[in-house]
């Protein structure tokens, strides 16, 4: 029966396509590109994270979140607390007049270190914050909005709300946070210089590791039950419900998810990038997330994927050529991209795939049969 | 008098105004178990509103509605359909973008949970039941369709089948014949009259030749209040009625 073949995890085209990922990250782009570029590659898919999870929140449930990038920053500041608290040994801050605790501490008069930056000594406590403590702060928001109805763009405000809230209270705390600059001069982990080419390069592939990972999670989600309730619920909310699921605890499993996957690329952005700040966190950032996955394509993974990566290198060329410019370019971008294409580059790529293969193949046959039939002709004449 | 138990469903003194307007006012209502009823009245009268009260959809102002031994004004939407409250819409209620299958298995009443969803599995016994609803409901041949290029008939059918596979104990209807062509019509029919055995029907339907074949009971709403009950014949030469519905 035709329908048998539902239950395979990857369809054969998205399967060639993760291959085809697979192998441009891993082998091409290590392959043709120096270690700087690679490390800004690197940075641009921290963002891929991201953007498969906004595949999930936003393209499947109908989610849209413009406050991604509190979860990327949660991410990050937990693995930059653990950076910094390494960086700041006492034997590194000798200079300070209470050695031992991080430099922006000392500055803003602080002798202790606060409370909620001690767990953060242990690596291991570390690595589970770094996916807890953002999605804890989803299931929160998402417990308040979802539970009482609230949805839409009303959802998507209060999460724009909840971003500047946190920049906010990120930059007027310079004492416990370190303020507008950030936690920066991050050196090493557990004595690993991460600054390194040779850091930088493991780091790479561990994201790479990573991300490919994600990518078959999120599969497993949305081909599972759950993806196409997540579906159903999009369309037609009030059907779901009376089909006896509570919609909330979907939509905030979804919400939980995508905030996982952002924690995840906002800590892999720390230790590439070497520090972490506000900037990361507040509406800006979490709007160009969302044109990533519109460019890509909010119901295709790999699309996403390709959306952040091909924006950001967008960014970085012309936002040096024109710095001034690359701001409404984005807009511009983002405003066309729903207009004319609302699958982004994935739905065209799935709507002119097949002619195009198509084509090519006439092509290739009509190139190979001439000579043949040319001399099948001449054997025939002969 | 009966008590409660003699009921599925017990609806008592239940009201609910909106803004000051009661849309249901002080309505009472019991439905037995294999009980065939079906609501009647003219527009407003608040038909739609009492089944909205009873699957969850709008929350009562006042009264109680029990359905076996519990007490549905107070619980979720999702509990209610768990307990076996099934609810078909007035307009086709189905999920466009995915296939005839899929709808089919959404409702299937296993893996409601997130982890429930997430673990569920395409078994043989899904497979076997969605078959069987699918022959069921006319649409063998159309599982593999997307569901938004069924006709309406289709989609009213397709959406009966999801109700179908949930197996309720009440099953409430409104408008199952709306809008549909005669033969369209005639095919529902039969497929009511095959789906109704062994479980009780609260259906809303205007098509009075439709609801003389069904009903064993008919409630009249008017203006939130019930106007009149009982079989169809006692209905149709109650005299508060026949005032309602042919006017001075």
């Amino acid at each position: 029966m035709k329908l048998r073949g539902d239950n395979a995890l990857f369809r054969r085209s998205e399967l060639l396509g993760l291959l085809a990922f697979a192998t441009l990250i891993l082998v091409m782009l290590p392959a043709a590109l120096d270690i700087f570029r690679l490390n800004l590659v690197g940075k641009y898919l921290t963002y891929a994270f991201v953007t498969i999870g906004l595949v999930v929140c936003w393209g499947y449930a109908g989610i849209l979140s413009l406050g991604q990038g509190i979860f990327f920053g949660l991410g990050g500041y937990c693995m930059a607390m653990f950076l910094k608290l390494e960086a700041s040994s006492v034997e590194n801050t000798k200079i300070q007049s209470t050695p031992g605790i991080p430099d922006f501490m000392d500055w803003n008069q602080l002798t202790a270190l606060p409370w909620f930056w001690k767990p953060f000594e242990n690596l291991g406590v570390t690595l589970a914050a770094v996916v807890l403590v953002p999605t804890l702060f989803a299931f929160i928001i998402g417990a308040a909005m979802f539970k009482r109805r609230v949805g839409g763009v009303y959802f998507a405000i209060i999460t724009q709300a909840v971003a500047l809230i946190l920049t906010i209270l990120i930059v007027g705390q310079q004492g416990y946070t370190g303020g507008i600059n950030g936690i920066t001069d991050l050196r090493t982990l557990k004595g690993w210089d991460i600054r390194s080419d040779g850091a930088k390069l493991t780091l790479y592939y561990i994201e790479c590791g990573l991300l490919l990972a994600a990518i078959v999670a999120t599969q497993l989600v949305t081909r599972s039950k759950l993806g196409r309730i997540l579906v159903a619920m999009r369309d037609k909310e009030d059907r779901v419900r009376f089909s006896g699921y509570s919609v909330s605890s979907f939509k905030i499993f979804a919400f939980c998810f995508a905030a996982a996957l952002a924690a995840l690329g906002g800590a892999m952005f720390t230790l590439q990038v070497g520090f972490m700040s506000p900037s990361f966190v507040g509406i800006v950032p979490s709007i160009e997330m969302v044109i990533y996955t519109a460019v890509g394509g909010r119901s295709s993974i790999l699309g996403s994927v390709c959306g952040a990566l091909l924006v950001n290198f967008a960014k970085t060329r012309l936002s040096e050529s024109f710095p001034e410019l690359w701001l409404f370019g984005l807009g511009a971008l983002f405003v066309v991209v729903v207009l004319s294409f609302p699958e982004g580059l994935a739905g065209v790529y799935r709507s002119s795939a097949p002619r195009l293969a198509r084509s090519f193949v006439a092509k290739l046959r009509a190139l190979w049969r001439t000579p043949m039939t040319r001399s099948l002709d001449h054997e025939l004449a002969e | 008098m009966s008590t409660h138990q003699d009921f599925l469903l017990s609806v008592e003194a239940l009201s609910v105004s909106f803004d000051g307007f009661k849309a249901v006012d002080d309505v009472s209502l019991y439905v037995e178990p294999n009980e065939i009823r079906v609501i009647i009245g003219p527009n407003g009268a608040g038909k739609t509103t009492v089944l909205d009260l009873i699957c969850g959809k709008t929350r009562a102002t006042s009264g109680s509605i029990r359905f076996r031994d519990k007490e549905l004004t107070r619980m979720s939407e999702n509990g209610i359909v768990e307990a076996g409250v099934g609810r078909k819409f007035q307009n086709p209620s189905i999920y466009d973008d995915l296939t005839v299958f899929e709808n089919l298995e959404i409702s299937y009443p296993r893996g409601r949970s997130v982890l429930g969803a997430l673990l569920f599995r395409r078994d043989r016994a899904v497979r076997e039941r969605i078959e069987e609803i699918a022959e069921t409901i006319y649409l063998a041949d159309q599982l593999a369709e997307r569901a938004e290029y069924l006709s309406h008939g289709q989609k009213q059918w397709l959406e009966i089948g999801m109700l179908l596979i949930q197996d309720p104990e009440l099953l409430m209807l409104d408008e199952p014949v709306a809008g549909m062509s005669v033969s369209e019509r005639r095919n529902t029919a039969e497929l009511l009259n095959k789906i109704i055995v062994g479980r009780s029907v609260l259906v809303i339907e205007h098509d009075m030749k439709f609801v003389e074949d069904i009903a064993h009971r008919v409630t009249v709403l008017h203006q939130g209040k019930v106007l009149s009950e009982g079989s169809m014949e006692h209905v149709k030469t109650d005299p508060k009625v026949v005032e309602v519905y042919l006017g001075h």
